[in-house]
């Protein structure tokens, strides 16, 4: 099944829902609201037309530095070379997040139809963001969903058992957020003295090794 | 009545667990009754470093993600960079990296069936792996230079072409000079004349294998029938690979989602029956010996084919030292390459390859900057590993070992 077979049925079948398409790159992505997760995940599940039986994989993407470049300024001289080289860490807004702050990519692979199927949708209206489990509707979301929660501090509703799954025991903090620094927070050290192994704040500042740099109209073929 | 269960703790530092994975067991005696695996403990956060480098910096950390087979791990992350930008690589390089993605592939399956072994008891079988790991190895170290983390793969093609000579043994005052020319006589030509002699008698070697395993009672014993995995759970676990393929389910992206030339490549795919231990050897061993096949192919095709291994174009491919020396813009191409990059547009891609594992994926999001704005892994033993619980859940404790090793997990790529 080709891609523009596949986008009319899901036109067809998720017509009750409001879901805009992207076609590019020979790839399909469905945006949708995170309220209608379950219902089109089941309908993609179980529809005979679609069948996607799989879940390759779930990403969470904060989006809180998305298209900020470190040489970016207003003015030549406030920040001077020195904006390439420090970095500031935006600190973490307690209250509310942007509603779009957390993308989640699901995505899905159909045995069936050899096809795939990406699903992309938004939370972070709230702290912590929340997002329902479908570890109902695919088993394998299982530790995919532990991990986006270890890694971005996203709740997913129903999970029958969300725990952090690759930091260290009693960690603090979710590192892939953008306003979580790449150095860290803690350094562990063994003190001679206490004769026992300590945890202190982190004795380094983060240094970009390379400027971030952003460049529209590449001419890349 | 009260229980009498019993916690074991299982790792992280035991030779069986195959990295540094620790297992809290639920024992009924000496039956497990659940299972709750720990992983992270080697957990170094690629994902995260990628978003602080340039795109090319990160090639040389997806080696390190599953460490024994290396240039597929670079694969889909060079193939994602490449969707963005759009390119598409001379057909010599995709040669090559189809070459040596078999290559890797092999490589995985040698070590993995030596440590299965040797953690079920087939010791003689390691050594005899290792030896003709040991002739892969040389062919990365003649390409790259590197012996396992190769950093070979470009966006745009591979770092460069095949080379002429085999690098030689040489005599000193342990080694005889008679020893020497024994050691080299499969050396004196080039490369692909290096990986040819192999084909030549892996076939033997595998049939070698088996002799030692497949119709032995003790091997029979310690894999038939354990960790059975039906069709429907595999696919609902969202298991890929040899994993899915030992339940029967004839899936190889390789065949069904064609990249770089596998369309014009003459394999097949071995499938299991009842989803056991014993299933998914044969399966691998099969997958060596269409390895090997398509390896051979790839030597025909690239023997009778010279011409470029990189694109043309300087914003990607480095320019050539020569004209470095006389041309100003090459010189200018050079120094933006190496201390800014290139710049990818903007959008997000997700892009898998068949690792010798199962899937291994790589959803790769730029915001048009010089580094990525979020790199996410796919990594096939992640999903395996999850399912070990279920696996093994009735099973005796040493039948654990058997599942852990069937499973072929690599600690690199499950923790990042």
């Amino acid at each position: 099944m080709d891609n523009h077979t596949l986008i009319n049925s899901l036109k067809n079948k998720l017509s009750a829902y409001d879901i805009q398409y992207h076609h590019v790159k020979n790839s399909v992505t469905i945006e949708i609201s995170k309220n209608d997760l379950i219902p089109i995940c089941k309908t993609l599940k179980s529809e005979s037309t679609l069948t996607f039986n799989m879940l390759i994989d779930i990403c969470a993407v904060d989006y809180l530095t998305y298209g900020d470049a470190d040489w970016k300024t207003l003015d030549a001289t406030n920040t001077g070379f020195s904006r390439a080289v420090k970095k500031t860490i935006i600190p973490d807004p307690d209250e509310n997040y942007d509603e779009k702050r957390f993308g989640i990519f699901y995505q899905l692979l159909s045995l069936d139809h050899n096809m795939r199927l990406s699903i992309s949708t938004y939370t972070g209206s709230t702290n912590p963001p929340t997002i329902d489990s479908i570890h109902g509707i695919w088993n394998a979301a299982d530790w995919f969903e532990r991990e986006a929660f270890d890694l971005m501090g996203i709740q997913f509703k129903g999970h029958p058992d969300l725990r952090r799954i690759l930091t260290d025991y009693g960690f603090i903090g979710h590192p892939f957020r953008k306003d979580f620094p790449t150095n860290g927070n803690l350094e562990v050290m063994y003190d001679q003295n206490l004769e026992k192994v300590v945890y202190k704040p982190v004795s380094i500042t983060t240094r970009p090794g390379v400027p971030r740099i952003i460049r529209k109209n590449n001419d890349i073929e | 009545m009260t229980s009498n269960n019993l916690k074991l703790n299982f790792g992280p530092q035991h030779p069986a667990a195959h990295g540094v994975m620790r297992l809290i067991m639920e024992m009924d005696g000496e039956v497990v009754v659940g299972m709750d695996p720990h992983i992270g403990l080697l957990h170094r956060g690629t994902e995260k470093l990628a978003e602080t480098k340039p795109f090319n910096h990160s090639i040389g950390y997806m080696d390190r993600m599953d460490y024994i087979s290396m240039m597929c791990c670079e694969h889909p992350y060079i193939l994602a960079i490449e969707k963005l930008l759009d390119i598409t690589p001379p057909v010599r390089s995709q040669y090559i990296r189809v070459m040596f993605d078999e290559i890797t592939r092999i490589l995985n399956h040698l070590l993995w069936l030596g440590c299965h072994g040797l953690d079920i008891g087939a010791m003689a079988l390691f050594l005899y792996c290792f030896r003709e790991r040991e002739d892969l190895l040389d062919c990365y170290e003649a390409v790259s230079g590197a012996r396992m983390h190769a950093t070979y793969y470009r966006p745009g093609g591979v770092y460069r072409d095949l080379p002429d000579t085999m690098p030689k043994y040489k005599s000193n005052k342990y080694i005889s000079e008679k020893k020497v020319q024994k050691l080299n006589y499969n050396r004196d030509g080039s490369l692909l004349d290096f990986i040819k002699d192999f084909t030549d008698r892996f076939p033997s070697h595998i049939d070698e294998y088996e002799t030692l395993l497949t119709d032995n009672r003790i091997w029979k014993q310690r894999t038939v029938d354990i960790g059975i995995v039906s069709p429907e759970r595999a696919i609902e676990l969202g298991f890929t690979g040899p994993m899915l393929r030992g339940s029967g389910i004839a899936w190889d992206l390789r065949r069904k989602q064609p990249y770089e030339v596998y369309n014009d490549i003459d394999f097949k795919i071995p499938v299991g029956v009842n989803g056991d231990c014993y299933d998914r050897y044969l399966v691998r061993i099969e997958e060596m010996r269409q390895s090997n096949h398509i390896i051979q192919q790839c030597i025909q095709w690239l023997e009778e084919n010279p011409g470029p291994i990189m694109i043309d174009n300087n914003k990607l491919a480095p320019p050539k030292r020569s004209a470095m020396k006389h041309d100003m813009e090459s010189l200018i191409y050079h120094f933006k390459l190496f201390t800014e990059g290139y710049s990818v547009p903007e959008g997000n891609v997700y892009s898998a390859i068949e690792h010798p594992k199962g899937e291994f994926g790589v959803f790769l999001m730029s915001d048009g900057a010089n580094k990525p704005y979020r790199l996410k892994i796919r990594a096939p033993s992640f999903s395996h590993l999850a399912a070990i619980s279920e696996m093994s859940k009735g099973h005796m404790l040493a039948d654990v070992v058997s599942i852990i090793g069937t499973l072929d997990v690599v600690f690199g790529e499950i923790d990042r």
